[in-house]
């Protein structure tokens, strides 16, 4: 697949010729209610697109597992039919540490038991990611390997000042790439786009993570009793925000919604998170995980130790720092709890 | 085939099958008696499937009846939230949403073959163990002993009455019950499951033990084994966890690092123990 160089109009004319197009475009602007924050929404118009934005509010995930989303239709008769959300679209804008999110999404749904309601969607996404521009204030991408992206992609852009590299990962990517107006990447502009990388690979780091990622699996191994746990989770509110920002979330609740006739109705999925009260709660009333530290523990399990142990070691933070901003009683940052694990632990040793 | 998407399997589509049987087996156990429609449920002992009502939604429960049953399967299922209280309104005839079986960690049908086995199980925790005891019987010859243990709360919530007579009778199998709360109507044991734990004449450290029961038993149960010197690995728990998808992907069953429904319900004792939140 090719390398090219948009020039920085020229980027503008083929993203007004991809919204012209009948797809569904979706891209980063700025939110329309938190003016200062930005938003994966759907694109009307090139003006909008901010390519040199921080974060989104939320992830881009909500384009894959969408909030809600019917899995079957049924009727009281017993009828039942499989939803399936065929449309394909376009994504323009997605950062690495989230495409890395969403090509760990692909495995988990993949795997066991093919989950076609994730996959159709996947499938059907063209994904035009760029390399992160503006860092936002919590982000620790570089500390958990997540700054640059080699795969998932279709289109890759880096904005390097003069205009974009843009680089086709996929069959579909090209089609899409060859549309824009371009010239051959030079070898400036390569080496320009691999001092981004560089760059981006040392200084999203917020919050620097005093060890490997690759270690955290073996930290919280032996970190289940720690006092930690009770001391964040003592001023959680269970309200789960950590888990509805985070790109890596993916646990759902499914249940029944009657349609007006009160004769059929869809059965539908919609974001759950581990940290809300109930989450594990059975009729009648027994709950499994019932205590706020079990729950918040959980968590940072989860993402260290248990994902990863599905997906071939891979933490499943991806250092976006969503979870840090969305946290009212500002515990959810993971780096904060894993390095406070490792101070304690090598303190234990010396 | 899905039409739209070209895949050949939805997980989240039930399938219908039809209402042969239901009864009521004390106040709060129906039992059902189910057939697919299409294809027959090809399941194994300590699967469970996903009953659907639609407006109500799914909830999981165990296969009770064994697969050497072949042309139905059969259910028990406790009223007591919105899913189960619908399925207790269900008749004859009515058709029903399944999907499934569920569930990779089954019972060790080919491991305990040659071995004694007891099943210890509290209250409706008999529903799923009586896959396997069934299964057991109708290959007697492949087994050791067999010792069933039964805690009720009360006589009036035992079910199963004409089969407990049954495997009472039989020479091949040692059933011992005890209930919780003693009344006039009831000659036999008094006290929880565990006081029947000394009562047992096979040898108990060689044996496959199995367990299932209300959260809160499994702890006692495993405290009471070790001090007859079981090992963990010889203990099989089978257990139960809020679920939504049944197929590893809503992570509402999560124990640690595993998922109830596929890498159970039956789990090997002595691989929870990296699993702290199991028991």
């Amino acid at each position: 697949m090719s390398v090219k160089k948009l020039s920085k109009e020229s980027l503008l004319n083929w993203v007004d010729e991809i919204i012209s197009t009948k797809k569904k475009v979706y891209g980063v602007q700025k939110h329309k209610d938190k003016t200062d924050r930005f938003e994966f929404a759907p694109l009307d118009s090139t003006a909008d697109l901010r390519l040199d934005y921080d974060v989104t509010v939320l992830p881009p995930k909500k384009y894959f597992q969408p909030p809600t989303e019917t899995l079957v239709a049924f009727d009281l008769k017993g009828g039942y039919k499989a939803a399936c959300d065929t449309e394909k679209f376009i994504v323009i804008g997605i950062h690495p540490y989230d495409m890395i999110a969403i090509n760990q999404m692909d495995e988990l749904f993949q795997k066991d038991n093919y989950d076609s309601h994730y996959m159709t969607r996947r499938n059907n996404a063209t994904i035009i990611a760029c390399d992160v521009a503006t860092a936002s204030k919590d982000i620790f991408a570089s500390s958990m390997k997540t700054a640059t992206v080699k795969k998932g992609y279709d289109i890759l852009l880096t904005d390097i000042g003069n205009g974009y590299v843009a680089e086709a990962a996929t069959k579909k990517g090209q089609l899409l790439l060859d549309k824009a107006k371009t010239e051959k990447a030079s070898d400036a502009d390569i080496k320009a786009r691999q001092a981004v990388w560089e760059n981006n690979e040392k200084n999203l780091n917020k919050h620097p993570l005093n060890c490997q990622p690759s270690e955290v699996s073996e930290l919280l191994e032996k970190a289940y009793n720690h006092p930690v746990w009770e001391e964040k989770a003592k001023t959680c509110f269970s309200c789960g925000s950590c888990n509805q920002v985070c790109p890596t979330c993916y646990c759902f609740n499914v249940h029944d919604d009657m349609n007006w006739d009160l004769k059929s109705g869809d059965r539908k999925r919609t974001w759950d998170g581990c940290l809300l009260d109930g989450f594990t709660k059975v009729a009648p009333d027994h709950e499994f995980r019932a205590k706020k530290s079990d729950r918040f523990r959980h968590r940072l399990y989860r993402k260290g130790k248990y994902v990863p142990s599905k997906i071939g070691g891979q933490i499943a933070c991806v250092g976006c720092g969503r979870c840090i901003g969305a946290c009212l009683p500002d515990i959810a940052n993971p780096v904060k709890v894993y390095n406070r694990l490792l101070e304690d632990t090598s303190a234990v040793k010396k | 085939m899905c039409e739209c998407c070209g895949q050949d399997k939805d997980i989240y589509l039930p399938q219908l099958a039809t209402v042969n049987k239901a009864r009521m087996m004390n106040g709060t156990e129906l039992y059902l008696n189910l057939s697919m429609d299409a294809e027959p449920l090809d399941y194994k002992p300590g699967q469970f499937v996903e009953v659907s009502i639609p407006g109500f939604g799914e909830a999981p429960i165990s296969i009770s009846s064994s697969p050497t049953q072949k042309g139905y399967f059969e259910l028990v299922v406790r009223k007591i939230g919105n899913v189960t209280s619908m399925i207790h309104k269900l008749k004859i005839g009515d058709k029903i949403g399944i999907r499934g079986p569920f569930g990779n960690g089954c019972y060790p049908i080919e491991e305990a073959k040659g071995k004694n086995l007891v099943f210890i199980c509290g209250g409706i925790g008999l529903v799923p163990q009586r896959s396997f005891i069934n299964y057991v019987l109708d290959n007697r010859s492949d087994y050791g002993n067999i010792t069933v243990l039964l805690g009720t709360k009360c006589h009036t919530q035992r079910f199963f009455h004409s089969e407990l007579r049954q495997w009472s009778q039989r020479s091949d199998i040692r059933l011992l019950e005890t209930v919780d709360e003693k009344d006039d109507c009831w000659q036999g044991n008094v006290g929880v499951v565990t006081t029947l734990i000394p009562k047992i004449e096979s040898e108990l450290g060689s044996a496959f033990t199995f367990i299932c029961g209300p959260p809160v038993m499994y702890k006692f149960v495993i405290m009471a084994l070790a001090e007859e010197n079981v090992s963990r690995d010889r203990i099989f728990v089978n257990l139960e966890r809020k679920m939504k998808c049944g197929v590893g992907k809503c992570g509402h069953c999560q124990i640690n690092n595993f998922y109830v429904c596929v890498d159970g319900p039956v789990f090997r004792c002595s691989e929870l123990a990296v699993a702290p939140e199991a028991i």
